[in-house]
């Protein structure tokens, strides 16, 4: 919305430079985009009269223009337009004039001719948009005037604001007026029209009738008769202009600056292409069709709202635009006026479904003010009277349906504080909404409110004590700080996300982000099942699909990098996925705080890509990250044993699996609970995205990790008497996990009555044809130490002996000489 | 031969042994030299034997001449030995030197995404205020994100967000329009709300709620359709709108520095009311739109099962994104999504 500061003065002695104005519009809740002076910049320019246009000797171009500018002197001016003709009257900038745009006029020479100042168009001197040629000025000015004179041309300040939507009043100059003049504390009056009644009733020409009280709350015509249709005095183009509409003629411009002016939308219907002067409106039929204003055909729904004529034709959309067959034109010589007020669901509806946005369509779906449209009226006809020099008759033709009713508000000043943090009386509260139009009447302690018609937004007392609490001013709200109980801390779950990045970081993998929208195929891919879901209106196809796997986007990631000549890249994500999750039927979804989560299967993984690296990479990082956050020891497993701690309750489980190197991948489980993979990215899928490296993979889910017990590891003392150490090396089949032995070997002597070791390191793998396809040598190294002595060799040999025959027995192993 | 003669036999026999040790150039030959003087085979030990022919008296000052020359030339093969040996360490420490600026720009730690360090600084200063971090799901229902928030179905003010539907036709009991991408956190309140009621835990409540949303837009250097907020939720009893300009106020000389001020302006959002806008003073004395706040709609506590007669309080929210742009001065958010280790790599 645009306002110009001279207007708003047409309604308050508004007072203040045009900066403090502004902070003020701001304080009030009209979020200032621009302040723009226009009309500034024209000092200098005078009206001149063109005695000669030459042609330029030395250039095409360039006409050499004589004008006089008032002394009967002849001055040479070099212009490139060539739309004037001799006696013309035309802008001249003289020497020495800066322009709006900051260009200073200076005597010079194009191609060796003298131009002694310039010739101006409209948008050069920013009084309109055209700039086709030089602006020619009415015949009846005097060479020499300054320009600003002989126009009646203003400095005005223009402020453009965001409305907003709760405040279809801040969308008329009237509406603003009223709330800046109330905060300045200067008196707001609205002009009453000066209009004269003549002629016959107007309804002998025309009747309305509304048929659907839904749609149309109020409809009032009016009569204008004697029309003659012409260009808008200047002042009125310009107001227009610096409103941001567009000078038509006369009658269309005085509809548009009503609107602008009052917030009433309304519309001008050539009255005798109007079958007998009858409008009547309804809701459409369905599949009705109308040529509206821009010469388009519309298919209507019986959800919009139209205006018939005497043969129930349509004739104009409600509220959104009107129609082709009763426009405006050159013979148009009475004018039906229509004011109205539309239900601002339906008008909302409507311009949204043929996605048609009008000035008027804007304030309707935002709610005119219900009583205005009298005032309205009077005024078309008080500026149509001057600038078309129209007839009104006598008699306002109307209709009544569904009205908002007037709201009253019980307000009690104790809540006003409460709710603002303030100490006003109530006496004070009413003086600051009284001026914006909220009439308050003592009741009891309490205030009885009732809202203006123009404020559709206030319905309740909080809505009102926003309003005393804007006319107080929020700047004057003392700032207290409220003190929580709580103290501030992070959950469990939050501090261990943040525990797994530190630990990623420290290990130098960087943390992506990418789209969890995915392309269709981008799963398929990526060798995962295409079970996404879908968006139902996705702004493009690549973005329809949400994301099931972490996998995608951090293989797209390592792609681009690579393309980049970045290989190697360390990435992780630690974001949401998604899946079909709803089984069965839910009740009550709406409300089930559970349904978005269980339908959308989404819960919260953590994915590393190395790229560069293979699987073994991955499984370090497993454990680093299964330790950082308590998970890789089984809960309560801490009684002491080395066995005990050291058989963490994190495992691997070699497992085929999806996008993954069928040989290089498996599970990760914390206890039975699968909580994640680790491998290897399958080849196929690197080599369908471009990727020349391997990458190893991790992923995690935290949604379930989360939800295994962290456990507290409880110190175990550390032993001062030696060590001994044993090498064992067992052959077994291929299949059987290194971890599998090592688990044995943890456990097996203690089991048997024997020392248990306190280290069981695998240092060795070894394979060759010598010990069989498919059989493998695994080396490790045991440590014995005890925490009260030195060991004697029979206590290590007794163990030696019972871990050696539990690993044979266990895993049909061989123990190699 | 004379007792002097034996005296000044021992003692130039020190002489020469002590300059020839001085002399000795590694610690092998210094090793011969102690062995040449100070050996059993040495000149010393023949002179010693030497004294089994003599008077007590002669034997007495002989033996005393002969003690100082072993002393001396002890001390001569302890000096020297000692001058080798740290000569020797010198020399090892000389080769073993590094130009350790080789070094340099080698590291390789991760880096954590700068949306990401942006949003755990702000968790860290409402913690310090005070305030929890609650959670929400992406995938919501129409009515935690619209309805519970005043936003009934149809409410023109519905189109400020551009929405991203699910399409549920594959899922059962769901109707069309009914799951979306949350538009923004505001849903965490209502959930925040419900469950200190249902587990008794609150109000009060104080929790700031960051993550991420979505909105149906097209990404270009200051949009994205996936973005970052956080949202800040007090529910206590006398709650005024003082207590959000004071909290605002303390978070932003918090966050951006004591000599920062921030201000309230009026606004409209449908699940606050009053409604406002708060901006925070830049150093050039303009005012930066931070987000948007106001006191929670009588119709969003009711929605979250509290008493508005009882309970009162306020929110407020903003982009996390933004601030990381603004922080690092970025000049299109699509590097926040593009993944480029060259721009990751930067914070």
């Amino acid at each position: 919305m645009k306002v110009l500061l001279s207007w708003l003065r047409e309604f308050a002695p508004i007072e203040g430079d045009p900066d403090q104005i502004a902070a003020q519009l701001t304080e009030l809740g009209m979020e200032l985009e621009s302040v723009a002076t226009v009309g500034a910049g024209l000092d200098g320019i005078v009206v001149a009269r063109v005695l000669e246009v030459r042609a330029h000797p030395d250039a095409d171009r360039i006409r050499l223009v004589d004008v006089d500018t008032g002394d009967g002197e002849a001055l040479q001016i070099c212009c490139g337009a060539s739309n004037m003709v001799a006696g013309d009257l035309v802008p001249l900038a003289t020497i020495g004039t800066v322009m709006p745009n900051g260009m200073e006029i200076a005597r010079r020479k194009m191609r060796g001719q003298d131009s002694s100042g310039m010739l101006c168009s409209a948008r050069e001197m920013e009084l309109g948009d055209d700039h086709e040629g030089i602006l020619v000025l009415p015949t009846d000015l005097q060479p020499g005037t300054p320009l600003t004179e002989a126009l009646g041309v203003h400095t005005d300040v223009v402020y453009e604001f965001d409305a907003l939507p709760n405040r279809p009043d801040t969308l008329s100059v009237m509406g603003v007026a009223r709330d800046l003049a109330a905060h300045q504390r200067v008196p707001f009056a609205v002009p009453a029209p000066q209009v004269v009644e003549s002629g016959d009733e107007a309804a002998q020409r025309c009747s309305v009738q509304i048929r659907s009280a839904d749609l149309c709350g109020h409809f009032l015509a009016r009569v204008l008769s004697g029309v003659q249709l012409g260009p808008s005095p200047r002042w009125m183009a310009q107001r227009l202009l610096a409103a941001g509409m567009r000078p038509i003629n006369n009658v269309v411009d005085v509809s548009n600056y009503v609107m602008l002016e009052l917030g009433q939308p309304n519309h001008t219907y050539d009255l005798s292409r109007v079958p007998d002067g009858v409008l009547a409106t309804r809701w459409a039929h369905p599949g009705e069709t109308l040529v509206t204003l821009d010469g388009v055909e519309r298919t209507l729904e019986p959800t919009d709202g139209v205006i018939v004529d005497a043969e129930d034709r349509a004739i104009g959309l409600a509220g959104v635009m009107g129609g082709a067959s009763t426009e405006i034109s050159e013979s148009t010589t009475e004018v039906l006026l229509e004011t109205a007020w539309w239900n601002p669901e339906a008008i909302a509806a409507t311009s949204a479904r043929l996605n048609l946005h009008s000035e008027a369509s804007l304030r309707f779906k935002r709610g005119v003010d219900p009583e205005v449209a009298p005032l309205a009226a009077q005024r078309v006809a008080e500026l149509l009277a001057a600038t078309a020099g129209t007839t009104l008759h006598p008699g306002a033709p109307q209709d009544r349906g569904d009205l908002p009713a007037p709201v009253t508000v019980r307000v009690r000043p104790d809540r006003v504080n409460a709710v603002l943090g303030t100490t006003l009386g109530r006496d004070e509260m009413a003086g600051l909404i009284e001026p914006i139009g909220y009439h308050c009447e003592p009741a009891d302690a309490d205030l009885l409110v009732t809202v203006p018609s123009w404020r559709p937004d206030s319905a309740i007392e909080v809505d009102v004590i926003e309003e005393i609490g804007r006319h107080h001013g929020f700047s004057r709200i003392a700032p207290s700080v409220p003190r929580s109980p709580h103290t501030g801390e992070l959950s469990a779950a939050q501090h261990d996300r943040r525990r797994l990045r530190q630990v990623l970081l420290g290990i130098g993998v960087t943390e992506a982000m990418p789209m969890p929208f995915l392309a269709p195929g981008d799963l398929e891919r990526c060798g995962l099942p295409a079970d996404g879901l879908v968006l139902a209106n996705p702004l493009a196809a690549e973005e329809s699909v949400l994301r099931t796997s972490l996998l995608p986007g951090l293989l797209k990631a390592v792609a681009y990098n690579e393309s980049h000549r970045m290989s190697g890249v360390a990435l992780f994500e630690l974001g949401r996925v998604f899946g079909l999750g709803g089984q069965g039927v839910l009740t009550d979804v709406a409300e089930s705080e559970a349904a978005g989560r269980v339908l959308s299967g989404e819960s919260e993984h953590l994915a590393v890509v190395l790229a560069g690296q293979e699987a073994p990479a991955a499984v370090a990082v497993v454990e680093h990250l299964l330790r950082a956050v308590g998970r890789w020891y089984a809960p309560g497993s801490s009684d002491g044993s080395v066995a005990a701690a050291e058989c963490g309750a994190a495992t691997l489980q070699a497992a085929p699996l999806s996008g993954l190197h069928p040989g290089r991948s498996a599970l990760v489980l914390v206890g039975d609970v699968v909580v994640g993979q680790v491998g290897e990215v399958s080849p196929d899928v690197l080599d369908d995205h471009g990727i020349a490296e391997r990458v190893a993979w991790v992923q995690l889910d935290l949604s379930t990790l989360f939800e295994v017990p962290a456990s507290v590891p409880r110190a175990r003392p550390v032993s001062r008497f030696p060590s001994s150490d044993i090498d064992l090396a067992f052959v077994v089949d291929e299949h059987v996990p290194a971890d599998a032995l090592r688990r044995t070997m943890l456990g097996a002597a203690g089991a048997a009555g024997a020392v248990e070791p306190v280290l069981v390191e695998l240092f060795d793998v070894f394979r060759s044809a010598q010990l069989g396809e498919a059989r493998k040598s695994l080396a490790f190294r045991l440590r014995f130490q005890q925490l009260d002595r030195t060991l004697t060799d029979a206590e290590v040999a007794d163990a030696r002996t019972a871990i050696v025959a539990a690993v044979e027995a266990q895993h049909a192993a061989t123990l190699r000489a | 031969m004379s007792n002097g003669a034996h005296h000044s036999t021992a003692a130039a026999l020190a002489d020469v042994g002590v300059e020839r040790i001085a002399g000795a150039d590694d610690v092998e030959a210094l090793r011969g030299l102690e062995a040449e003087y100070l050996g059993k085979r040495s000149e010393l030990g023949a002179l010693k034997s030497a004294m089994r022919d003599m008077d007590p008296d002669e034997r007495r000052s002989f033996g005393a001449a002969l003690n100082e020359a072993r002393e001396r030339l002890v001390a001569a093969v302890e000096q020297r030995r000692s001058a080798l040996e740290s000569a020797a360490r010198a020399d090892r420490l000389a080769g073993e030197r590094l130009d350790l600026t080789e070094s340099l720009g080698a590291a390789q730690v991760g880096h954590a995404h700068v949306v990401t360090q942006t949003w755990e600084r702000l968790e860290d200063v409402f913690c310090g205020m005070g305030f929890r971090v609650a959670d929400g799901p992406e995938v919501e229902t129409d009515w935690f994100n619209f309805e519970a928030l005043n936003l009934p179905p149809a409410h023109p003010a519905r189109s400020l967000w551009d929405t991203l539907y699910l399409d549920t036709s594959g899922l059962s009991g769901v109707h069309e329009g009914e799951l979306l991408l949350r538009t923004h956190t505001s849903p965490v309140q209502v959930r925040t709300m419900l469950q200190a009621v249902r587990t008794g835990e609150g109000p009060p409540i104080y929790v700031v709620c960051p993550g991420r949303v979505y909105r149906r837009d097209t990404a270009d250097a200051t949009h994205l359709p996936v973005f970052h907020q956080i949202e800040g939720l007090v529910i206590d009893r006398g709650i005024s709108m003082g207590h959000l300009a004071g909290t605002i106020e303390e978070f932003t000389k918090a966050y951006f520095g004591e000599q920062m001020t921030s201000r309230l302006r009026p606004s409209y959002f449908p699940f606050t009311e009053p409604s406002a806008e708060f901006d925070i003073s830049t150093p050039d004395g303009s005012w930066l739109e931070l987000g948007g706040c106001g006191m929670v709609h009588p119709n969003v506590l009711r929605a979250g099962g509290l008493d508005p007669e009882e309970w009162s309080g306020f929110a407020f929210g903003f982009g996390i994104d933004r601030l990381a742009k603004v922080r690092h001065a970025v000049e299109d958010l699509r590097e926040f999504v593009t993944n480029d280790i060259r721009f990751l790599s930067q914070f």
